[in-house]
């Protein structure tokens, strides 16, 4: 049986690993090479490292880290943070990532994930959505956020999800601004909404706080993977704890 | 030599630092003419199978492919590597392959998330140096949208439940084929490369 996958996620700047709260007020958490290998060793089933500075010199300083990590991490890389062309996926991929999470550059020129399908295959391109929502109730809307969680778009994050799957992307990574870093717990309607929408698997993000919060997303909010980055960094829980948590409800993962 | 076929596919970095890893020197080649001279061939493979097909046929590296295998170099090949050794893909519409192993490659079925993306349990069938120290019912990391289906399903040593029942380690003599990354499954697969490598090289770590 599948298991679900637990995956640490490391936001990074000038080259260390940070965590704020709905992307700002950032607090440094460590070195991105020592922090990815301890997690290897503690059983993370993926990372996910972010270049939230998204600037041309944090894309250089990735790729390094990225060639560093690879060279003693054996599970799967994903990379994202600014980039904009394939060319910058290639790069990334050569370096050691596996895959590579798009964003902003998929929201503006969506042909992005379709050339990025066609060159290094669907299951190299994940598709990074930042979600806020803007009309509650029984209803509820999101959408979608670009630039770091910085700008609206007006665009509706199902819709947006159902469009990028059609495009090419392999798997979508949902991540909830309204619950970023708030450690209260995933957005379980948002991440069940575009998990009922899509045929592709879907990691949850943003909220994580408890060990019960990463078992809601994986039983309320239907993910196939959560995404948790406080939780682990501060050493709140370990990896290890988590999926033993899991597995005592029935969960099958990876121990 | 343990020659890792460059055929364009992104991730021979993690193939050849898995090996490395282990205290093995790969060549990193696309030059047909090492392949016929090497120990071990391994064939790495991500994204499409006809676009590998297209690019293993443009370098010249199919022709010494047949041949490695003809002559019963070990090797191993992986995902899509594995794929491509088979009769046809159904990925893309219909696409002649490598024609090595009689058999096709399909979709896997609707009704789960595709790609199959994560760990997911192998049961060995067969009892083989590939499993050494690697319990049955291991999880090792996979990531693809077809599977390719023998037709002499005696090859399939490992399968994988996902919807069908994936052949997920193919042997047929020295030809050792994985759906997963073991360069991507943690220790396990590392132990995989390990004792593909050893039982081919003996101890001589070139």
């Amino acid at each position: 049986m599948l298991t679900k996958r637990i995956i640490p996620c490391l936001d990074m700047t000038q080259g260390r690993v940070v965590k704020g709260t709905s992307f700002m007020d950032l607090r440094d958490a460590g070195d991105p090479v020592e922090m990815a290998a301890f997690y290897y060793k503690e059983g993370a089933d993926e990372l996910v490292f972010l270049d939230i500075g998204a600037t041309p010199e944090g894309r250089e300083t990735m790729v390094d880290i990225v060639e560093r990590v690879s060279e003693q991490v054996f599970i799967p890389l994903t990379v994202g943070g600014g980039l904009r062309s394939t060319g910058d996926m290639r790069r990334m991929l050569e370096a050691g990532a596996d895959k590579t999470a798009i964003n902003t550059a998929a929201v503006f020129h969506p042909e992005i994930i379709a050339d990025g399908a066609e060159n290094f295959g669907s299951q190299c391109m994940v598709v990074a959505i930042d979600a806020r929502l803007v009309s509650n109730g029984d209803a509820p809307r999101w959408e979608v956020l670009t630039h770091g969680g910085r700008e609206g778009t007006g665009i509706d994050a199902v819709a947006w999800a159902k469009q990028a799957v059609e495009l090419g992307a392999g798997e979508l990574l949902v991540t909830s601004w309204d619950q970023d870093g708030r450690l209260s717990g995933y957005d379980l309607r948002l991440t069940r909404a575009i998990s009922e929408q899509v045929t592709v698997p879907v990691i949850a993000s943003g909220g994580a706080g408890t060990l019960d919060h990463l078992y809601q997303a994986l039983l309320v909010g239907k993910a196939d993977a959560v995404l948790a980055a406080s939780i682990f960094h501060y050493r709140t829980h370990s990896i290890r704890e988590a999926k033993e948590y899991l597995a005592e409800k029935g969960i099958p993962v990876r121990i | 030599m343990i020659a890792v076929i460059d055929h364009g596919a992104g991730n021979l970095r993690s193939v050849a630092n898995a090996i490395v890893k282990l205290g093995y020197k790969p060549t990193v080649t696309s030059n047909p003419s090492d392949l016929l001279g090497a120990a071990a061939v391994i064939l790495p493979g991500v994204g499409a199978a006809a676009g590998t097909v297209r690019n293993l046929e443009r370098l010249g590296l199919s022709e010494a492919i047949r041949r490695v295998v003809a002559d019963g170099t070990p090797m191993l090949a992986i995902c899509v590597g594995m794929q491509v050794l088979f009769d046809e893909t159904e990925e893309g519409g219909r696409h002649r392959c490598l024609g090595i192993i009689p058999g096709v490659v399909r979709r896997l079925p609707p009704g789960l998330k595709i790609p199959h993306i994560g760990w997911n349990q192998v049961n060995q069938k067969i009892n083989h140096p590939l499993f050494d120290s690697i319990p049955d019912g291991a999880n090792f990391y996979f990531v693809h949208s077809y599977c390719a289906a023998p037709d002499d399903i005696s090859v399939a040593a490992g399968t994988t439940e996902y919807g069908v029942s994936i052949c997920s380690v193919f042997v047929s003599g020295n030809l050792v084929g994985t759906q997963f990354h073991p360069e991507k499954s943690g220790e396990y697969g590392l132990r995989m490369y390990d004792n593909f490598l050893k039982t081919v090289l003996k101890g001589s770590r070139a």
